[in-house]
């Protein structure tokens, strides 16, 4: 594939809806110390749709992302997938539901089991496929077309550890993953925090590529306002573990009904508009002092 | 008082890794900063700019090295100090350093208030102890900072608080220069906001002199400094005031990199965002010629054969492309050069200087030689 120095969000049709949360909650301890992380939270991913979560440090994305991932338990409310209730007992299940719904993180330095090379890595997921028994060559020929895809040789990756390759590599090498998955549903969790701008556009062309071919669903976790804005369809804004405001992207960001939206907007510095630095600080006193019992971690 | 706070000259740093490689990774960047201004540095990952902000200080401890150039600050070059000594007169008074995600730095079982002592006691400075409190409170007011934070243990505090902290650590001598390695990218956009503020005002109540900005985040720099300098492998690409480096760079790279800026405002949705096809070139081996010709689209053939030097726009503005002034000027990133230009090349508009020969190792050195 060759790679383009263009990339554009197509914007396309949605109807069907794939996975639904119906009145989620997670409480982390209990008692008097119980923390409703994620409280009460409902919501609907179509298939081909992106989906990005924004919120603070602390507001409960990654813990939604988990339950949504099956990481964690899911303490009230269920998750529903193609209208099923997710089936979630056996190790059988679990990976049947890991076919459908897979994540790629922020740090792509700490992502990889040090211990296993990059082909173990790739294998992998051709044994999550279900295609263990494929014959070693077209296993390669796999891995060979999900590298290219990613502008990556595999024949120069074979018998590497992941800490051989730049941050860059081991980044693309996680959305290779993802092609050899297709899973139908990706969830992004910051991908593009620690990258510069140019490979931003880079790892977005990407997922974009992969949306368009398999109607894949991406949920962006990011409190990058802009790269919100720009590549979803819909927007759900997250604070102390409920959405406050959701909708189109173009509902939320340019006309945001809560207050909570507009001073989170106006705390994004833009080119276009001088920065205000004079308004209200949004964090409080809890916020700068968490106590043991709740608020950021 | 010499006239430029900070004159760096052609400095050259390197890397040597455990097979007595070595990585160049700041090779020849030039620059002055008076007092009160700011520069930004930005670039992508890898191409040297935490490099050149460790590199800034003088303090060298393997795996980094140096190699060549001169740091002038107020009039006093500092390389070749005894590191003894720079340490001493030089780190935290002249010059501060907060590294990228500095707030992991503090060790939990301590307070704020001895990490100010430490600095104090590593520059001599033997206070009492209501002395001490008393300096440190005034210190805390003085930044904007709550004073209860001086006797917290620093997984009491929020991430910002905790880089606000380090921060007024960092700058409790008054440093002359103040660098910023990513202060702000571990954090939201309301903690950022903070930190930001802070930094700004260290500059407007003059208790910093001036600030080098180091962050991948356009936007962010835009609004923080009046300078930016755009870095690619090890050396400046393209340097000049905030507005004309963002909407109308120079060089190609730049023009790649403010084309894929994202920020949440009408009409941005139908944009199209600029990616850079390519990787950046080892920097063990960087080759002689332009360091970008091999990921530009507008590479001309002489791109690959001639020393691309620092050059310098009619308006003052650095940048480092054998491309006429003008040309770049006109040139959109979306633009093929060669549609314009049908039938002859565009005209370079530079004297040629070849390789010199006694650091050619490579094959295109040797061609070029001949």
């Amino acid at each position: 594939m060759a790679e383009t120095d263009r990339v554009k969000v197509k914007r396309r049709e949605l109807t069907e809806t794939f996975l639904e949360g119906k009145n989620m909650s997670k409480v982390y301890g209990m008692g008097r110390r119980a923390n409703r992380a994620v409280d009460n939270v409902n919501f609907k991913f179509r298939r081909g749709e992106i989906v990005s979560i924004v919120g603070e440090s602390g507001s409960g994305k990654t813990t939604l992302a988990k339950m949504i991932l099956g990481l964690t338990s899911i303490t009230e409310g269920q998750l529903e997938l193609y209208g099923q209730p997710r089936a979630f007992g056996t190790t059988a299940e679990k990976r049947e539901y890991w076919k459908n719904i897979q994540a790629i993180f922020q740090d792509p330095f700490s992502t990889y089991n040090v211990f296993s090379k990059i082909d173990k890595v790739l294998l992998n997921c051709i044994e999550l496929r279900g295609q263990k028994d494929l014959p070693y060559a077209q296993k390669v020929e796999i891995m060979t077309e999900a590298c290219s895809f990613v502008n990556l040789r595999f024949a120069e990756l074979t018998n590497k550890y992941p800490f051989e390759l730049s941050g860059g590599q081991m980044q693309r090498l996680m959305i290779a993953r993802i092609y050899i998955l297709k899973p139908k549903l990706l969830i992004a969790d910051e991908p593009t925090s620690m990258v510069d701008a140019c490979s931003r556009a880079t790892i977005l062309d990407m997922l974009l590529k992969l949306r368009d071919e398999e109607d894949m669903t991406i949920v962006f976790i990011t409190h990058d306002i802009g790269l919100a804005y720009y590549v979803s369809d819909t927007i759900y804004i997250m604070k102390s573990g409920q959405f406050v405001e959701q909708g189109t992207s173009d509902e939320v960001i340019l006309h945001p009904k809560s207050d909570y939206t507009k001073r989170l907007l106006s705390d994004v510095p833009s080119i276009y508009e001088p920065w205000d630095l004079t308004s209200d600080d949004l964090l409080s006193e809890e916020d700068e002092f968490p106590t043991a019992a709740g608020g950021a971690p | 008082m010499a006239e430029y706070i900070l004159e760096v000259k052609d400095l050259k740093t390197r890397y040597v890794t455990r097979f007595r490689e070595n990585v160049y990774a700041v090779d020849g960047v030039s620059f002055k900063l008076k007092e009160g201004e700011t520069l930004g540095i930005a670039g992508e990952s890898g191409c040297g700019k935490s490099t050149l902000a460790m590199s800034l200080m003088g303090y060298y401890f393997p795996p980094l090295h140096y190699t060549s150039g001169s740091i002038i600050i107020d009039g006093r070059d500092i390389t070749g100090e005894d590191p003894e000594v720079l340490r001493r007169t030089v780190l935290g008074t002249e010059i501060a350093y907060i590294p990228q995600a500095a707030m992991n730095a503090l060790n939990p079982t301590r307070k704020i208030i001895k990490y100010i002592n430490d600095v104090l006691v590593a520059h001599n400075i033997r206070l009492s102890r209501t002395e001490l409190r008393e300096m440190a409170e005034e210190r805390m007011r003085l930044v904007n900072l709550p004073v209860e934070v001086l006797d917290r243990y620093p997984v009491e505090l929020s991430g910002g608080m905790k880089q606000r902290t380090v921060i007024a650590i960092s700058s409790l001598l008054s440093p002359k220069i103040l660098i910023a390695d990513e202060p702000s990218s571990a954090l939201d956009v309301s903690s950022q906001k903070l930190v930001i503020k802070m930094l700004l005002d260290l500059i407007d109540k003059g208790l910093v002199k001036s600030m080098i900005f180091i962050t991948h985040e356009l936007p962010l720099l835009y609004n923080v400094t009046k300078k930016i300098a755009v870095m690619y492998a090890g050396q400046f690409v393209e340097m000049g005031p905030a507005h004309e480096s963002v909407f109308e760079p120079l060089h190609p790279y730049a023009k790649g990199l403010m084309g894929s800026i994202i920020v949440p405002s009408e009409g941005i949705r139908d944009e199209h965002l600029v990616a850079v096809p390519g990787t950046p070139p080892n920097l063990k081996s960087p080759p002689q010629h332009c360091r970008f010709a091999a990921r530009c689209k507008f590479r001309q053939p002489l791109c690959d054969s001639v020393v691309v030097p620092e050059r310098f726009s009619s308006d003052g503005r650095l940048f480092r492309c054998l491309l006429p002034e003008a040309v770049l000027r006109e040139l959109k990133y979306e633009d093929q050069i060669k549609s314009k230009q049908e039938d002859a090349e565009v005209e370079l508009d530079v004297n040629i200087i070849p390789f010199a020969e006694d650091n050619g190792d490579g094959d295109s050195g040797k061609e070029s030689g001949g």
